[in-house]
């Protein structure tokens, strides 16, 4: 019998029951479309965790100091730990190309808070933010309209401000009106000279609610002259992020004179390593949801396995029929192994085809990311399963005697 | 030993299952069928005439003895080869038909031509007119539940003409069927053994019998007589 016999053959024994057919078709293909959508939303939320950590800006380290054994809060230093406290100085030191060489730029950062009013229109500013225009590039925060401050502007304490979207829209509505405005932030009047890009979020926070003034202009006018919360570290390279930070801690361990047995009170968080172990954590994750839609493939596997058995009993006679007729035994097998195997593969078809289209959309907060292989994998592993599940009932009918299976009711 | 027969089946017995339920449908049949020959195998139900065409029509293997078809010992062929004499050298006639649902009568008479791998325009062509010879030509394209019991019949017999073979094995080919009907499929036996094809027709009905040139009466798994009767 020729392959396009067996073949027309095969499709006349699927087309003969089309209802069961079609739910066996839709077991595999449920199998298989799950495993490509799973995987690509897995795919997709590690690559969304990744866009936003670059967003953050890379090659980032973030200085702070863990406050000394007291379990104070970071910037509340006591007196016993003030000698740990971040200052300008500090930030100055770790600039000079001399004493770190793999370090590009430096910005000092406050923090604090305010109420920003525009005639009537007041806002909460959760995080106003004292740096230098160093923070800008560095942090990946570029100015979206308008212009940045400039470090004669930190020089001389000039009373401007950068505002975050949410806060330009929140006190202008219209975000482009604001630069040039002026507005009260606490007591005192800013100038507006620039409008931040939004930025999306990378935790709890809006960081679009922000706003940043020059440091010394927060210093004089709303946070005193404490300590700095952080200092913003960015490498010369990527793949100078290490040295960099050994050289960050080297430096304030000799300049807190830090005693050789205590642990670092200083807190270097390297943009690299999240990103690192977000990576992890994300192929972590799609490997859960991989499993999870494998076992569904398998599932659909044995829905093939079952209505095959389902036919070849139900078939008996036309077997019995066939092997009066002529038929061999490896005609026979060829038959329901086509007929399995096409299920499984129309059905993997029909899966890859609802994984494109669903793919499109947004699932769950997330943009999935097509796995090419994972198209490969999924419509291979289905026309194996249709292989494998449907081996055994098609050995079962191949292996009838004539008379046995003819005599069946 | 003698000029060899078409058919030879020498002291076969068939037995069912074992010990004390053990049923013996044939205790020790010998038969030889000479190639042309119109042979009627009559008994009542139960007396092994089924089991005696299943075994020569190689669908079911004696328990003991041996069964020579066309000078070659059937216990011998692989399953293969088994499969093969069945599509080349018998074609089956059954008293319920066994035309495969859902499927054309043209499709149906091409299925042995098939498994004997033929080419598609050769299958189509030999199958158009053995469906002529029965009569159907205006039916090829009829699935067995549109065609009444005598067309589904002739579709039969076009499928076991379709290949040619030496012997037709018809299992009580009338027992599904109305008087016209009957006639219709005798007078065709009559046609194909007037062409000198090797019939065997098993039965209970008289008539059908008496169509035939030899009569075998088969009772208790044995025979018990074989004479020529016309």
């Amino acid at each position: 019998m020729s392959p396009r016999d067996l073949m027309g053959a095969a499709l006349r024994g699927l087309t003969a029951n089309k209802l069961r057919s079609l739910l066996t078709v839709l077991g595999v293909s449920i199998g298989v479309g799950a495993v490509i959508v799973l995987v690509a939303v897995g795919n997709g939320s590690g690559k969304a965790v990744q866009d936003r950590l670059e967003a953050m800006g890379t090659n980032l380290l973030t200085v702070s100091t863990t406050g000394g054994g007291g379990g104070f809060l970071r910037g509340q230093a006591g007196p016993a730990n003030q000698q740990y406290s971040l200052t300008l100085d500090d930030a100055t030191a770790l600039a000079d190309k001399n004493l770190a060489p793999d370090i590009s730029s430096v910005a000092p950062v406050m923090t604090s808070s305010g109420t920003a009013t525009n005639g009537d229109t007041s806002y909460t500013v959760n995080q106003v933010i004292g740096t230098t225009p160093m923070y800008m590039p560095a942090t990946n925060t570029p100015v979206q309209i308008g212009s940045s401050f400039t470090q004669a502007d930190v020089d001389t304490s000039q009373r401007v401000i950068l505002l975050g979207q949410t806060a330009a829209t929140e006190l202008f509505t219209r975000p482009a009106s604001a630069v040039g405005q002026t507005i009260k932030l606490g007591a005192v009047d800013f100038t507006v000279l620039g409008v931040l890009a939004s930025k999306d979020s990378t935790g709890f926070n809006d960081p679009n609610a922000t706003a940043i003034v020059p440091i010394s202009t927060l210093r004089a006018t709303q946070a005193g002259y404490g300590a700095l919360n952080q200092i913003v570290v960015q490498a010369a390279g990527q793949d100078r992020v290490d040295t960099a930070q050994a050289e960050v801690t080297e430096l304030l361990t000799a300049r807190h004179q830090v005693p050789a047995e205590e642990t670092s009170p200083f807190r270097i968080t390297n943009s690299a390593q999240i990103l690192q172990t977000s990576q992890d954590t994300a192929a972590t994750f799609t490997a859960l949801l991989a499993t999870v839609a494998a076992i569904s493939l398998v599932v659909g596997g044995i829905g093939v396995t079952n209505i095959m058995l389902v036919t070849v009993t139900e078939r008996t006679r036309e077997i019995g029929i066939r092997k009066a007729l002529g038929a061999r035994r490896r005609t026979i097998l060829g038959q329901f192994l086509i007929e399995a195997t096409l299920l499984s593969l129309i059905g993997g078809a029909v899966g890859v085809g609802a994984a494109l289209i669903v793919t499109r959309f947004q699932l769950a907060g997330v943009q999935p990311v097509l796995v090419p292989s994972s198209i490969g994998l999924a419509l291979g592993v289905s026309a194996a399963v249709g292989l494998f599940f449907g081996s055994m009932p098609a050995h079962r009918a191949a292996g009838l005697r004539p008379i046995d299976a003819l005599r069946h009711e | 030993m003698a000029a060899e027969s078409l058919i030879d089946i020498r002291e076969v017995t068939k037995t069912y299952g074992q010990g004390e339920t053990a049923v013996h449908a044939l205790q020790g049949v010998s038969l030889r069928v000479e190639a042309g020959e119109y042979v009627a195998v009559m008994g009542s139900s139960g007396s092994g005439k089924s089991t005696l065409m299943n075994i020569l029509g190689c669908l079911d293997v004696p328990s003991r003895g041996e069964y020579w078809l066309d000078g070659s010992d059937v216990a011998r062929l692989s399953e293969d080869q088994q499969a093969l004499v069945r599509g080349r050298k018998i074609g089956f006639i059954f008293q319920s038909f066994n035309l495969i649902p859902r499927t054309t009568a043209l499709a149906n008479v091409e299925l042995p031509l098939t498994y004997a791998h033929l080419r598609r325009g050769e299958r189509r062509k030999r199958a158009n007119r053995a469906l002529e010879l029965v009569g159907l030509a205006d039916r090829t394209g009829h699935r067995p539940n549109e065609l009444s019991g005598g067309q589904q019949q002739r579709v039969a017999i076009a499928r076991a003409l379709a290949t040619g073979p030496r012997i037709l094995l018809a299992d009580e080919p009338t027992g599904n069927l109305d008087a016209h009907s009957t006639a219709e499929v005798l007078g065709m036996f009559d046609d194909l053994h007037a062409d000198g094809r090797t019939i065997i027709v098993i039965t209970h009905e008289h008539d059908v019998a008496a169509r035939a040139r030899r009569l075998v009466q088969v009772s208790d798994g044995r025979i018990v007589s074989d004479e020529v009767t016309r």
